[in-house]
């Protein structure tokens, strides 16, 4: 690292450690036979999520703002297990904990259901964080709404909801009520977890469900979905993922906003179909950030976006 | 002025919130892995210096506000504003009312510069340096020997402001306050 305009972001020891971080998860996979993948970071078809900007490209097609789609049709495609590192893509995010180029570990479990993946997840949480007797905690979405706001996943009504979201964000934003509910999850909720702990919010809100199954817990319906936690950052996002390929395409279609869908993976689901599997996708730079105690996403990069 | 978005906020900002001038501290980006994006921000206002946490949809944006700091020289009173100049050689006059000089009220010397703050065109504050040198007009008879002895007494000085000071200090000497705390420094 040095002050002139041209030089890293960060330190020497820091680059070290992401080899070091590269190096420990290979040895993990390949201990635990899952394949090593490379699938396009340009694709004819853009992420299929609305609160989610790909890169467009000026010649055409998109950047990819995650491996996931194209993952999934090697997954149709008889592969297996099979894990991946690449760069992904964000149009926008940028802060402290957000650079709009960041590096993402995606991995697929055939045969696995979320609860099952969670628990390869905490293995692997604790490798990476240099922690091998960190704690873990498992809380569904409802038991944390209500244990830090009150709030009842099923049954609370919009106005509620509304009314906290208000509170919390100290002004009325125009948000529905999902939108309502991140205000509450990244203000009210993610402080007040557990520290020095790899705690688990997994069965979402069905309407939160993105690719996730839905199934039905004790208190209704909820999308088979887990997101891990870590001393207030979110490292990783989970699925026991939707297999329907009309389900799917109905998904799409709804969350397109104009966005052309990617026909190869409705075609694969469709033909093929995709085996019953979890997924889950981990973001190394913040486990990076929380190894070496830095505050900054720049700190772990070797040029965040500013200098890039 | 222009509008500016959440991913311009950046700390020193000039924005307009809820029809008051703002100077943005503080603005963090935050986003649930497939949920809406936000940014917390952090703001003071800067008429009555309040701080005031605001969380925006990302890409929303506020408009700027027209907030200039200057250096200025004070002048003199009316009795209603007290009148401050730039110190640009321009002369310009600017007056400030009571409300907008608050608590600087009590460090206001002739010939001393503050920095001040427009807002439109008009003074929003006045910031008095954090050190002034002020002259004691009325306090008990100094104690001499008592130099090193701790304990205090009222002193009142040439701008009405009554600071505790220690026991050997006599009227007509000269103090060095901190106007942060307004507690006695040393003499000058």
């Amino acid at each position: 690292m040095t002050n002139h305009k041209w030089g890293s972001s960060a330190t020497r020891a820091a680059l070290l450690e992401r080899q070091t971080l590269m190096q420990q998860i290979r040895t993990f996979f390949t201990q635990r036979d899952v394949l090593e993948v490379e699938t396009p970071i340009w694709g004819q078809a853009p992420v299929c999520d609305p609160n989610i900007e790909p890169v467009e490209v000026a010649s055409g097609g998109f950047l990819h703002t995650s491996p996931e789609y194209a993952m999934k049709r090697l997954l149709c495609d008889g592969s297996g297990d099979i894990f991946q590192v690449c760069k992904v893509f964000r149009q926008g995010e940028a802060g402290r904990r957000h650079n709009p180029e960041f590096s993402m570990l995606e991995w697929y479990r055939v045969g696995w259901n979320h609860h099952h993946l969670m628990v390869e997840v905490a293995e692997l949480s604790r490798v990476l964080l240099n922690k091998p007797d960190l704690p873990v905690a498992v809380f569904t979405y409802r038991e944390a709404l209500q244990r830090y706001t009150g709030l009842d996943m099923h049954s609370s009504t919009e106005a509620d909801v509304r009314a906290l979201g208000v509170k919390l964000a100290g002004q009325d934003l125009d948000l529905a009520r999902d939108g309502w509910l991140d205000v509450i999850l990244s203000h009210a909720m993610e402080p007040a977890l557990p520290s020095d702990t790899l705690v688990f919010l997994h069965d979402f809100p069905v309407t939160q469900a993105a690719l996730a199954k839905l199934g039905t817990a004790e208190h209704g319906p909820v999308a088979e979905r887990f997101e891990l936690f870590y001393n207030g950052t979110e490292l990783a996002n989970g699925y026991h993922e939707l297999t329907d390929a009309d389900e799917q395409r109905a998904r799409f279609e709804q969350e397109s906003n104009g966005r052309p869908l990617d026909e190869n993976l409705l075609s694969a689901m469709a033909t093929a179909g995709l085996p019953d599997c979890a997924g889950v996708a981990m973001g190394l730079d913040r486990v990076l950030m929380h190894r070496l105690g830095v505050e900054t996403i720049a700190e772990v990069l070797s040029f965040d976006a500013t200098r890039a | 002025m222009a509008n500016y978005s959440t991913n311009e906020f950046k700390s020193g900002l000039k924005v307009m919130l809820d029809g008051e001038p703002c100077s943005i501290l503080d603005n963090e980006y935050v986003k649930p892995g497939k949920g809406q994006a936000f940014n917390r921000v952090k703001l003071r206002n800067l008429r009555n210096g309040r701080v005031w946490e605001r969380t925006f949809k990302s890409g929303e944006s506020l408009e700027g506000a027209d907030v200039m700091e200057h250096d200025m020289e004070y002048v003199y009173t009316d009795g209603e504003f007290w009148h401050f100049m730039l110190t640009d050689g321009s002369f310009e006059q600017h007056p400030a009312s009571e409300e907008a000089l608050g608590e600087t009220i009590k460090w206001l010397k002739e010939q001393d510069v503050y920095v001040v703050t427009l807002y439109n065109g008009a003074v929003l504050t006045v910031a008095a340096p954090n050190f002034v040198e002020l002259e004691v007009t009325e306090t008990d008879p100094g104690l001499k020997g008592d130099t090193a002895q701790g304990g205090s007494k009222p002193a009142t000085l040439q701008t009405g402001a009554v600071v505790r000071v220690p026991l050997f200090i006599n009227v007509g000497e000269v103090l060095r306050i901190d106007t942060r705390t307004g507690e006695y420094v040393s003499r000058a």
